[in-house]
Protein backbone atom coordinates (compact mmCIF):
# COMPACT_ATOMS: atom_id res chain seq x y z
CA UNK A 1 0.00 0.00 0.00
CA UNK A 2 1.03 3.27 -0.90
CA UNK A 3 0.74 6.13 1.61
CA UNK A 4 -0.63 9.50 0.83
CA UNK A 5 2.45 11.39 2.46
CA UNK A 6 5.53 10.78 4.71
CA UNK A 7 7.67 12.64 7.09
CA UNK A 8 12.07 12.66 6.10
CA UNK A 9 14.23 14.21 9.05
CA UNK A 10 17.53 15.16 8.58
CA UNK A 11 20.17 13.80 11.53
CA UNK A 12 23.30 15.00 10.16
CA UNK A 13 24.55 17.55 7.44
CA UNK A 14 28.01 16.62 7.37
CA UNK A 15 30.44 13.84 9.19
CA UNK A 16 30.74 15.56 12.27
CA UNK A 17 27.61 17.03 12.92
CA UNK A 18 25.67 17.73 16.29
CA UNK A 19 24.14 14.07 17.48
CA UNK A 20 21.85 15.34 20.25
CA UNK A 21 18.91 16.88 16.94
CA UNK A 22 18.99 13.52 15.34
CA UNK A 23 17.43 11.99 18.44
CA UNK A 24 15.24 14.52 19.12
CA UNK A 25 13.44 14.14 15.55
CA UNK A 26 13.13 10.12 16.08
CA UNK A 27 11.82 10.79 19.42
CA UNK A 28 9.70 14.01 18.59
CA UNK A 29 9.35 14.54 15.05
CA UNK A 30 7.12 12.27 14.13
CA UNK A 31 8.91 11.06 11.23
CA UNK A 32 9.10 7.83 8.70
CA UNK A 33 13.03 8.21 7.69
CA UNK A 34 15.97 9.45 9.50
CA UNK A 35 18.56 10.28 6.75
CA UNK A 36 22.35 10.90 8.04
CA UNK A 37 24.25 12.90 4.94
CA UNK A 38 27.81 12.39 6.16
CA UNK A 39 30.09 12.34 3.42
CA UNK A 40 31.99 15.23 1.79
CA UNK A 41 33.44 14.98 -1.78
CA UNK A 42 37.22 13.83 -0.31
CA UNK A 43 35.94 11.88 2.50
CA UNK A 44 35.63 8.79 0.95
CA UNK A 45 39.03 9.06 -0.73
CA UNK A 46 40.82 9.47 2.98
CA UNK A 47 38.60 6.66 3.89
CA UNK A 48 39.49 4.55 1.25
CA UNK A 49 43.08 5.14 2.58
CA UNK A 50 41.96 3.76 6.16
CA UNK A 51 40.26 0.78 4.81
CA UNK A 52 43.52 0.05 2.72
CA UNK A 53 45.40 0.31 6.57
CA UNK A 54 43.13 -1.66 8.12
CA UNK A 55 40.26 -3.69 6.33
CA UNK A 56 37.68 -3.22 9.23
CA UNK A 57 38.13 0.32 8.55
CA UNK A 58 36.51 2.70 5.96
CA UNK A 59 33.68 3.94 7.17
CA UNK A 60 32.60 7.08 9.07
CA UNK A 61 34.01 7.71 12.50
CA UNK A 62 31.14 8.49 14.19
CA UNK A 63 28.61 5.89 12.83
CA UNK A 64 29.50 3.78 16.61
CA UNK A 65 27.91 7.02 18.23
CA UNK A 66 24.73 8.00 16.02
CA UNK A 67 24.02 4.42 16.22
CA UNK A 68 24.10 4.09 19.46
CA UNK A 69 22.18 7.24 20.08
CA UNK A 70 19.51 6.74 17.33
CA UNK A 71 18.95 3.16 16.76
CA UNK A 72 16.88 2.00 19.55
CA UNK A 73 14.24 4.87 19.29
CA UNK A 74 14.20 4.53 15.62
CA UNK A 75 13.35 0.60 16.12
CA UNK A 76 11.20 1.28 18.54
CA UNK A 77 9.10 3.72 16.83
CA UNK A 78 9.60 1.65 13.40
CA UNK A 79 11.79 4.47 11.57
CA UNK A 80 13.69 3.75 9.07
CA UNK A 81 17.28 4.89 8.78
CA UNK A 82 18.77 5.71 5.38
CA UNK A 83 22.45 7.16 5.30
CA UNK A 84 25.80 7.31 3.54
CA UNK A 85 28.28 6.71 6.50
CA UNK A 86 29.40 3.25 5.12
CA UNK A 87 31.74 5.84 3.19
CA UNK A 88 34.62 3.14 1.95
CA UNK A 89 33.51 0.29 3.41
CA UNK A 90 29.71 0.07 3.66
CA UNK A 91 29.91 -3.72 4.51
CA UNK A 92 32.17 -3.10 7.46
CA UNK A 93 29.42 -0.25 9.00
CA UNK A 94 26.75 -2.75 8.67
CA UNK A 95 28.74 -4.98 10.40
CA UNK A 96 29.19 -2.37 13.24
CA UNK A 97 25.67 -1.46 13.36
CA UNK A 98 24.62 -4.47 14.03
CA UNK A 99 26.95 -5.25 16.97
CA UNK A 100 25.39 -1.95 18.25
CA UNK A 101 21.99 -3.65 17.99
CA UNK A 102 22.90 -6.40 19.77
CA UNK A 103 24.66 -4.09 22.42
CA UNK A 104 22.00 -2.48 23.05
CA UNK A 105 19.70 -5.60 23.07
CA UNK A 106 17.35 -4.71 19.93
CA UNK A 107 15.83 -8.25 18.96
CA UNK A 108 15.67 -8.87 14.88
CA UNK A 109 17.42 -5.66 13.32
CA UNK A 110 18.20 -5.78 9.75
CA UNK A 111 20.63 -3.54 8.14
CA UNK A 112 21.27 -3.55 3.99
CA UNK A 113 24.80 -2.25 2.64
CA UNK A 114 24.97 -0.53 -0.96
CA UNK A 115 27.82 -1.63 -2.44
CA UNK A 116 29.22 -1.16 -5.87
CA UNK A 117 30.04 2.67 -6.05
CA UNK A 118 33.81 1.33 -6.03
CA UNK A 119 34.85 2.20 -9.36
CA UNK A 120 38.75 2.23 -9.44
CA UNK A 121 39.77 -0.69 -11.45
CA UNK A 122 37.47 0.49 -14.45
CA UNK A 123 38.56 4.07 -14.29
CA UNK A 124 42.49 3.15 -14.23
CA UNK A 125 41.78 0.31 -17.46
CA UNK A 126 39.79 3.49 -19.14
CA UNK A 127 40.94 6.65 -21.48
CA UNK A 128 39.08 8.40 -18.90
CA UNK A 129 39.75 12.98 -18.63
CA UNK A 130 39.07 14.56 -15.66
CA UNK A 131 36.22 17.22 -16.35
CA UNK A 132 38.26 19.84 -14.31
CA UNK A 133 41.58 19.99 -16.30
CA UNK A 134 41.33 17.65 -18.97
CA UNK A 135 44.13 15.44 -17.80
CA UNK A 136 44.36 12.02 -18.60
CA UNK A 137 43.25 9.83 -15.52
CA UNK A 138 46.40 7.56 -16.31
CA UNK A 139 49.14 10.30 -15.98
CA UNK A 140 48.34 10.16 -12.29
CA UNK A 141 47.83 6.46 -11.83
CA UNK A 142 50.25 6.02 -9.02
CA UNK A 143 48.95 8.74 -7.08
CA UNK A 144 45.33 7.49 -7.17
CA UNK A 145 43.59 6.06 -4.19
CA UNK A 146 39.99 5.71 -5.01
CA UNK A 147 37.52 6.10 -7.74
CA UNK A 148 33.52 6.23 -6.47
CA UNK A 149 30.77 6.91 -8.64
CA UNK A 150 27.66 8.71 -7.17
CA UNK A 151 25.04 5.93 -7.40
CA UNK A 152 21.55 6.90 -7.61
CA UNK A 153 18.04 5.79 -6.35
CA UNK A 154 17.71 2.07 -7.55
CA UNK A 155 20.20 -0.07 -5.05
CA UNK A 156 18.54 1.92 -2.13
CA UNK A 157 15.44 2.02 -3.10
CA UNK A 158 16.29 -2.11 -3.32
CA UNK A 159 17.66 -2.17 -0.13
CA UNK A 160 14.21 -0.39 1.66
CA UNK A 161 12.51 -3.36 -0.25
CA UNK A 162 14.07 -5.51 2.07
CA UNK A 163 12.29 -4.29 4.62
CA UNK A 164 15.82 -3.22 6.14
CA UNK A 165 15.79 -0.95 9.48
CA UNK A 166 18.90 0.69 8.30
CA UNK A 167 20.46 0.92 4.37
CA UNK A 168 24.02 2.23 4.43
CA UNK A 169 25.66 3.41 1.49
CA UNK A 170 29.24 4.41 0.53
CA UNK A 171 29.53 7.13 -2.68
CA UNK A 172 25.40 8.25 -3.46
CA UNK A 173 24.03 11.54 -4.81
CA UNK A 174 23.06 13.86 -1.78
CA UNK A 175 19.49 14.31 -2.57
CA UNK A 176 19.24 10.40 -3.71
CA UNK A 177 19.10 9.65 -0.38
CA UNK A 178 16.02 11.34 0.66
CA UNK A 179 14.88 10.82 -3.04
CA UNK A 180 15.12 6.94 -2.55
CA UNK A 181 12.63 6.93 0.28
CA UNK A 182 9.89 9.04 -2.13
CA UNK A 183 9.87 6.71 -5.00
CA UNK A 184 9.76 3.68 -2.34
CA UNK A 185 7.26 4.78 -0.23
CA UNK A 186 4.85 6.40 -3.12
CA UNK A 187 5.66 4.27 -6.29
CA UNK A 188 7.52 6.99 -8.36
CA UNK A 189 7.94 5.78 -11.82
CA UNK A 190 11.52 6.24 -12.61
CA UNK A 191 10.37 8.54 -15.72
CA UNK A 192 8.23 11.04 -14.24
CA UNK A 193 10.93 13.59 -14.42
CA UNK A 194 8.25 16.24 -12.72
CA UNK A 195 8.38 13.76 -9.47
CA UNK A 196 12.21 13.12 -9.17
CA UNK A 197 12.95 16.38 -10.21
CA UNK A 198 10.69 17.78 -7.27
CA UNK A 199 12.12 14.84 -5.12
CA UNK A 200 15.26 15.92 -5.74
CA UNK A 201 14.10 19.50 -4.38
CA UNK A 202 13.10 17.93 -1.38
CA UNK A 203 16.61 15.98 -1.24
CA UNK A 204 18.60 18.78 -2.12
CA UNK A 205 16.83 21.15 0.51
CA UNK A 206 16.91 18.68 3.35
CA UNK A 207 20.71 17.20 3.03
CA UNK A 208 22.79 19.88 5.01
CA UNK A 209 20.22 19.84 8.13
CA UNK A 210 20.76 22.24 10.33
CA UNK A 211 21.53 25.08 6.87
CA UNK A 212 17.84 24.83 6.11
CA UNK A 213 16.15 25.31 9.63
CA UNK A 214 18.80 28.44 9.92
CA UNK A 215 22.18 27.22 10.90
CA UNK A 216 24.58 28.98 8.69
CA UNK A 217 22.20 31.78 8.51
CA UNK A 218 22.16 34.38 11.38
CA UNK A 219 23.55 37.57 10.58
CA UNK A 220 23.09 39.88 14.03
CA UNK A 221 21.31 43.12 12.84
CA UNK A 222 20.24 41.81 9.63
CA UNK A 223 18.88 37.96 10.09
CA UNK A 224 17.94 36.99 13.28
CA UNK A 225 17.79 33.25 14.39
CA UNK A 226 16.99 32.45 18.04
CA UNK A 227 18.43 29.13 20.12
CA UNK A 228 21.53 28.42 17.77
CA UNK A 229 23.10 26.35 20.38
CA UNK A 230 20.04 23.89 20.64
CA UNK A 231 19.38 23.90 16.91
CA UNK A 232 16.59 21.67 15.50
CA UNK A 233 16.67 19.51 12.18
CA UNK A 234 14.88 19.74 9.75
CA UNK A 235 11.39 17.50 8.82
CA UNK A 236 10.31 17.69 5.44
CA UNK A 237 6.80 16.21 4.94
CA UNK A 238 6.29 15.08 1.34
CA UNK A 239 2.90 14.75 -0.46
CA UNK A 240 2.33 11.78 -3.26
CA UNK A 241 3.14 14.40 -6.03
CA UNK A 242 6.11 15.89 -4.42
CA UNK A 243 5.33 18.59 -2.76
CA UNK A 244 6.85 19.84 0.47
CA UNK A 245 6.80 21.41 3.65
CA UNK A 246 9.49 22.27 5.55
CA UNK A 247 9.28 22.37 9.23
CA UNK A 248 10.96 20.81 12.65
CA UNK A 249 10.02 19.97 16.07
CA UNK A 250 7.82 22.57 17.94
CA UNK A 251 10.13 23.94 20.70
CA UNK A 252 13.32 23.19 19.16
CA UNK A 253 15.96 26.54 18.13
CA UNK A 254 16.95 28.26 15.01
CA UNK A 255 13.83 28.90 12.57
CA UNK A 256 12.24 27.93 9.13
CA UNK A 257 11.61 30.66 6.62
CA UNK A 258 11.30 31.88 3.04
CA UNK A 259 14.80 33.02 3.41
CA UNK A 260 16.09 30.05 5.18
CA UNK A 261 15.09 27.62 2.34
CA UNK A 262 15.76 30.33 -0.41
CA UNK A 263 19.33 30.13 0.94
CA UNK A 264 19.55 26.49 1.32
CA UNK A 265 17.87 25.77 -2.70
CA UNK A 266 20.74 27.94 -4.09
CA UNK A 267 23.60 26.27 -1.93
CA UNK A 268 26.03 24.44 -3.94
CA UNK A 269 24.37 24.56 -7.31
CA UNK A 270 25.16 25.74 -10.04
CA UNK A 271 22.49 26.50 -13.14
CA UNK A 272 19.28 26.11 -11.16
CA UNK A 273 17.34 24.94 -14.01
CA UNK A 274 20.06 21.53 -15.00
CA UNK A 275 21.01 20.10 -11.16
CA UNK A 276 22.20 17.26 -12.95
CA UNK A 277 21.26 13.52 -10.46
CA UNK A 278 22.17 10.18 -11.60
CA UNK A 279 18.27 9.58 -12.34
CA UNK A 280 17.47 13.20 -13.29
CA UNK A 281 18.34 16.61 -14.45
CA UNK A 282 16.75 18.69 -11.77
CA UNK A 283 15.50 22.07 -12.80
CA UNK A 284 14.74 24.27 -9.68
CA UNK A 285 14.18 27.33 -11.67
CA UNK A 286 10.88 27.63 -11.15
CA UNK A 287 10.22 26.70 -7.96
CA UNK A 288 7.64 28.68 -5.52
CA UNK A 289 8.56 29.06 -1.67
CA UNK A 290 5.78 30.19 0.47
CA UNK A 291 5.63 30.82 4.50
CA UNK A 292 2.44 28.62 5.69
CA UNK A 293 2.46 28.76 9.44
CA UNK A 294 5.27 29.55 11.95
CA UNK A 295 8.37 27.54 10.51
CA UNK A 296 6.44 26.26 8.00
CA UNK A 297 7.26 26.48 3.92
CA UNK A 298 5.51 25.38 1.43
CA UNK A 299 8.32 24.10 -1.53
CA UNK A 300 6.67 23.13 -4.54
CA UNK A 301 7.39 23.39 -8.49
CA UNK A 302 10.31 21.33 -9.06
CA UNK A 303 10.86 19.74 -11.96
CA UNK A 304 12.76 17.88 -14.25
CA UNK A 305 14.02 16.10 -17.31
CA UNK A 306 15.89 12.79 -18.57
CA UNK A 307 19.11 11.75 -16.74
CA UNK A 308 22.03 12.06 -18.82
CA UNK A 309 23.27 8.71 -18.95
CA UNK A 310 26.62 9.40 -17.31
CA UNK A 311 27.66 8.63 -13.88
CA UNK A 312 29.81 11.63 -11.81
CA UNK A 313 33.21 9.98 -10.34
CA UNK A 314 35.32 11.43 -7.95
CA UNK A 315 38.69 10.22 -8.18
CA UNK A 316 40.98 10.91 -5.25
CA UNK A 317 44.42 10.82 -5.71
CA UNK A 318 47.84 12.08 -3.31
CA UNK A 319 48.32 16.04 -4.93
CA UNK A 320 50.94 17.11 -2.68
CA UNK A 321 52.22 18.36 0.57
CA UNK A 322 51.36 21.43 2.26
CA UNK A 323 53.46 22.84 5.14
CA UNK A 324 51.98 25.60 7.36
CA UNK A 325 53.48 27.52 10.68
CA UNK A 326 51.44 30.09 12.30
CA UNK A 327 52.59 33.10 15.07
CA UNK A 328 51.12 36.05 16.99
CA UNK A 329 52.31 39.84 17.60
CA UNK A 330 50.54 42.16 19.95
CA UNK A 331 49.94 45.55 20.83
CA UNK A 332 51.15 48.68 19.12
CA UNK A 333 53.08 48.02 15.97
CA UNK A 334 51.93 44.83 15.85
CA UNK A 335 51.20 44.88 12.21
CA UNK A 336 54.16 45.93 11.32
CA UNK A 337 56.15 43.11 12.84
CA UNK A 338 53.69 40.63 11.32
CA UNK A 339 55.19 42.11 7.94
CA UNK A 340 58.81 41.85 9.05
CA UNK A 341 57.88 38.78 10.29
CA UNK A 342 56.34 37.54 7.25
CA UNK A 343 59.66 38.97 5.35
CA UNK A 344 62.03 37.10 7.03
CA UNK A 345 60.30 34.20 6.62
CA UNK A 346 59.60 34.39 2.62
CA UNK A 347 63.93 35.89 2.88
CA UNK A 348 64.57 32.04 5.52
CA UNK A 349 62.38 29.78 2.87
CA UNK A 350 64.51 30.96 -0.39
CA UNK A 351 68.02 31.59 1.44
CA UNK A 352 67.13 27.84 2.58
CA UNK A 353 66.37 26.53 -0.40
CA UNK A 354 62.59 25.16 0.43
CA UNK A 355 60.89 23.72 -2.67
CA UNK A 356 57.60 25.04 -3.09
CA UNK A 357 55.18 25.08 -6.00
CA UNK A 358 53.18 27.49 -4.43
CA UNK A 359 53.02 29.58 -1.46
CA UNK A 360 50.43 32.10 0.76
CA UNK A 361 52.00 35.08 3.32
CA UNK A 362 48.91 35.69 5.26
CA UNK A 363 48.05 38.28 8.17
CA UNK A 364 45.24 36.97 10.18
CA UNK A 365 42.71 39.41 11.28
CA UNK A 366 44.63 42.17 8.29
CA UNK A 367 44.39 40.51 4.81
CA UNK A 368 44.29 36.49 4.93
CA UNK A 369 40.52 35.65 3.87
CA UNK A 370 40.36 38.35 1.02
CA UNK A 371 43.75 39.98 0.73
CA UNK A 372 44.26 43.83 1.10
CA UNK A 373 41.10 45.32 0.77
CA UNK A 374 39.92 49.11 1.34
CA UNK A 375 40.16 49.36 5.21
CA UNK A 376 39.80 53.29 4.99
CA UNK A 377 39.60 54.83 8.63
CA UNK A 378 39.71 51.51 10.37
CA UNK A 379 42.21 51.24 13.49
CA UNK A 380 45.00 48.77 13.04
CA UNK A 381 43.90 45.80 14.64
CA UNK A 382 45.40 45.70 18.37
CA UNK A 383 46.90 41.87 17.58
CA UNK A 384 47.61 39.79 14.20
CA UNK A 385 48.29 36.55 13.34
CA UNK A 386 51.07 35.73 10.83
CA UNK A 387 50.13 32.83 8.86
CA UNK A 388 52.12 31.51 6.02
CA UNK A 389 51.14 28.18 3.65
CA UNK A 390 53.12 26.18 1.32
CA UNK A 391 52.66 23.23 -1.37
CA UNK A 392 55.54 20.99 -2.16
CA UNK A 393 56.18 17.40 -3.36
CA UNK A 394 57.09 15.61 0.00
CA UNK A 395 56.39 15.67 3.31
CA UNK A 396 59.73 16.68 4.81
CA UNK A 397 59.84 19.24 2.47
CA UNK A 398 56.59 20.77 3.47
CA UNK A 399 57.45 20.69 7.19
CA UNK A 400 60.98 22.76 6.72
CA UNK A 401 57.86 25.92 5.98
CA UNK A 402 56.31 25.73 8.98
CA UNK A 403 60.23 25.36 10.89
CA UNK A 404 60.70 29.25 9.20
CA UNK A 405 57.85 30.20 11.14
CA UNK A 406 58.61 28.58 14.74
CA UNK A 407 62.42 29.96 14.06
CA UNK A 408 60.90 33.34 14.63
CA UNK A 409 60.86 32.69 18.11
CA UNK A 410 64.50 33.52 18.55
CA UNK A 411 65.34 35.17 15.19
CA UNK A 412 62.43 37.18 14.69
CA UNK A 413 60.51 40.76 15.49
CA UNK A 414 60.11 41.17 19.29
CA UNK A 415 57.25 39.45 21.13
CA UNK A 416 55.63 36.82 19.00
CA UNK A 417 54.03 33.96 20.70
CA UNK A 418 51.72 31.33 19.91
CA UNK A 419 53.56 29.16 17.00
CA UNK A 420 51.59 26.46 15.41
CA UNK A 421 52.97 24.34 12.44
CA UNK A 422 51.89 21.40 10.53
CA UNK A 423 52.26 19.72 7.51
CA UNK A 424 50.02 16.76 6.22
CA UNK A 425 49.38 14.96 2.48
CA UNK A 426 46.95 16.44 0.21
CA UNK A 427 44.51 13.87 -1.04
CA UNK A 428 43.03 16.03 -4.10
CA UNK A 429 39.42 15.04 -5.70
CA UNK A 430 38.78 15.66 -9.86
CA UNK A 431 35.83 13.43 -11.05
CA UNK A 432 35.56 11.87 -14.37
CA UNK A 433 31.95 10.82 -16.27
CA UNK A 434 31.05 6.85 -16.21
CA UNK A 435 28.49 5.57 -18.17
CA UNK A 436 25.97 4.44 -16.14
CA UNK A 437 25.81 1.01 -17.64
CA UNK A 438 30.04 0.29 -16.22
CA UNK A 439 28.29 0.71 -12.63
CA UNK A 440 26.37 -2.25 -10.85
CA UNK A 441 25.36 -1.51 -7.53
CA UNK A 442 24.42 -4.26 -5.17
CA UNK A 443 22.61 -4.85 -1.95
CA UNK A 444 24.57 -7.31 0.97
CA UNK A 445 22.06 -8.06 4.16
CA UNK A 446 23.59 -7.93 7.42
CA UNK A 447 21.34 -9.66 10.42
CA UNK A 448 21.28 -8.64 13.88
CA UNK A 449 19.74 -10.85 15.95
CA UNK A 450 19.81 -10.24 20.48
CA UNK B 1 25.00 51.57 -0.02
CA UNK B 2 26.25 48.29 0.33
CA UNK B 3 24.45 44.89 -1.27
CA UNK B 4 23.97 43.83 2.35
CA UNK B 5 21.67 45.94 3.42
CA UNK B 6 18.88 44.38 0.11
CA UNK B 7 19.94 40.76 -0.02
CA UNK B 8 21.62 37.87 1.91
CA UNK B 9 23.76 35.27 0.33
CA UNK B 10 25.30 32.10 0.91
CA UNK B 11 28.49 30.78 -0.80
CA UNK B 12 28.53 26.71 -2.02
CA UNK B 13 31.27 24.82 -3.78
CA UNK B 14 31.99 22.38 -5.64
CA UNK B 15 35.65 21.77 -6.99
CA UNK B 16 37.39 24.98 -8.09
CA UNK B 17 34.16 26.70 -8.53
CA UNK B 18 32.14 28.70 -6.31
CA UNK B 19 28.92 30.19 -6.31
CA UNK B 20 27.11 32.79 -4.75
CA UNK B 21 23.37 33.69 -3.57
CA UNK B 22 21.96 36.62 -3.82
CA UNK B 23 18.37 36.75 -2.46
CA UNK B 24 16.38 40.31 -2.35
CA UNK B 25 15.03 40.74 1.06
CA UNK B 26 12.02 42.00 -0.39
CA UNK B 27 10.63 41.30 -3.93
CA UNK B 28 10.18 44.65 -5.11
CA UNK B 29 14.27 45.22 -4.79
CA UNK B 30 14.87 42.68 -7.44
CA UNK B 31 14.54 44.54 -10.57
CA UNK B 32 16.56 47.13 -8.67
CA UNK B 33 19.51 44.15 -7.82
CA UNK B 34 19.35 42.82 -11.60
CA UNK B 35 20.26 46.38 -12.61
CA UNK B 36 23.29 46.38 -10.58
CA UNK B 37 24.41 43.27 -9.05
CA UNK B 38 25.72 42.27 -12.57
CA UNK B 39 27.77 39.99 -13.49
CA UNK B 40 30.66 42.11 -14.62
CA UNK B 41 29.77 44.35 -11.24
CA UNK B 42 30.46 40.90 -9.27
CA UNK B 43 33.58 39.84 -11.60
CA UNK B 44 35.23 43.17 -10.55
CA UNK B 45 34.47 43.89 -7.27
CA UNK B 46 35.50 40.01 -6.33
CA UNK B 47 39.42 41.55 -8.21
CA UNK B 48 41.83 39.09 -8.07
CA UNK B 49 40.00 37.21 -5.05
CA UNK B 50 39.30 35.12 -8.05
CA UNK B 51 40.60 34.09 -11.69
CA UNK B 52 37.61 32.62 -13.59
CA UNK B 53 34.54 33.97 -15.04
CA UNK B 54 31.41 34.98 -13.61
CA UNK B 55 28.22 34.08 -14.52
CA UNK B 56 24.58 35.17 -13.45
CA UNK B 57 21.88 32.88 -12.96
CA UNK B 58 18.24 34.63 -12.50
CA UNK B 59 15.49 33.42 -10.39
CA UNK B 60 12.74 35.93 -10.42
CA UNK B 61 10.12 33.56 -9.20
CA UNK B 62 12.46 33.55 -5.85
CA UNK B 63 13.90 36.75 -6.23
CA UNK B 64 17.31 35.52 -6.18
CA UNK B 65 20.21 34.98 -8.07
CA UNK B 66 22.84 32.55 -8.54
CA UNK B 67 27.02 33.99 -9.32
CA UNK B 68 28.84 31.04 -10.50
CA UNK B 69 32.52 31.64 -10.47
CA UNK B 70 35.57 29.41 -11.68
CA UNK B 71 38.71 29.17 -10.79
CA UNK B 72 37.66 30.71 -7.59
CA UNK B 73 38.80 28.78 -4.82
CA UNK B 74 42.81 28.40 -5.25
CA UNK B 75 42.37 24.98 -7.12
CA UNK B 76 39.97 23.75 -5.48
CA UNK B 77 38.86 23.30 -1.57
CA UNK B 78 41.28 20.09 -1.43
CA UNK B 79 44.18 21.75 -2.70
CA UNK B 80 43.06 25.25 -1.90
CA UNK B 81 46.27 26.86 0.54
CA UNK B 82 43.81 29.86 1.52
CA UNK B 83 42.67 29.86 5.62
CA UNK B 84 39.16 29.57 4.13
CA UNK B 85 39.56 26.66 1.38
CA UNK B 86 35.89 26.76 0.83
CA UNK B 87 35.29 29.92 0.03
CA UNK B 88 32.55 30.16 2.96
CA UNK B 89 33.33 33.90 3.47
CA UNK B 90 33.19 34.73 -0.02
CA UNK B 91 29.24 35.53 0.68
CA UNK B 92 30.10 38.24 3.34
CA UNK B 93 32.66 39.78 -0.11
CA UNK B 94 30.18 40.20 -2.59
CA UNK B 95 27.44 41.72 0.22
CA UNK B 96 29.94 44.44 0.86
CA UNK B 97 29.31 45.59 -3.39
CA UNK B 98 27.77 49.47 -3.09
CA UNK B 99 25.00 50.04 -5.25
CA UNK B 100 22.47 52.97 -5.39
CA UNK B 101 19.80 53.32 -3.35
CA UNK B 102 16.66 51.87 -4.78
CA UNK B 103 14.52 54.74 -6.57
CA UNK B 104 11.57 53.80 -4.42
CA UNK B 105 12.91 55.59 -1.82
CA UNK B 106 12.46 53.19 0.61
CA UNK B 107 14.57 53.06 3.77
CA UNK B 108 16.51 49.67 3.88
CA UNK B 109 14.37 46.47 4.77
CA UNK B 110 15.74 44.12 6.71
Amino acid sequence: MTRSAIRLGAGAGYSGDRIEPAVELVERGDIEYLVFECLAERTIALAQQARRRDPEAGFDPLLDSRMRAVLGAAVARGVRIVTNMGAANPVAAAERTATVARELGLGKVRLAAVCGDDVLAHVLEGDYRFEETGTAVRDLAGRIVSANAYLGVGPICDALGTQAHVVITGRAADPALFLAPLVHEFGWAMDDWAALGQGTVVGHLLECAGQITGGYFADPGVKHVPGLARLGFPIGEVEANGDLVVTKVAGSGGCVSAATCKEQLLYEIHDPAKYFQPDVVADFSKVRIEEIGPDRVRVVGGTGAAPTGMLKVSVGYVDSYVGEGQISYAGTGAVARGRLALEVVRERLRITGVRMSESRFDLIGVDALHGARDRRGAAEPYEVRLRVSGRADSMHEAARIGNEVETLYTNGPAGGGGVSKHAREVVAVQSVLVPAGAVTPSVRIVEARS
Amino acid sequence: MKLRELAHSRAGDKGDTSNLSLIAYHDRHYEHLRRHATAAAVRAHLGDLVRGDVVRHELPTLGAFNFVITHALGGGVTRSLAIDAHGKSLSSALLELEIPDPDDGAAPMR
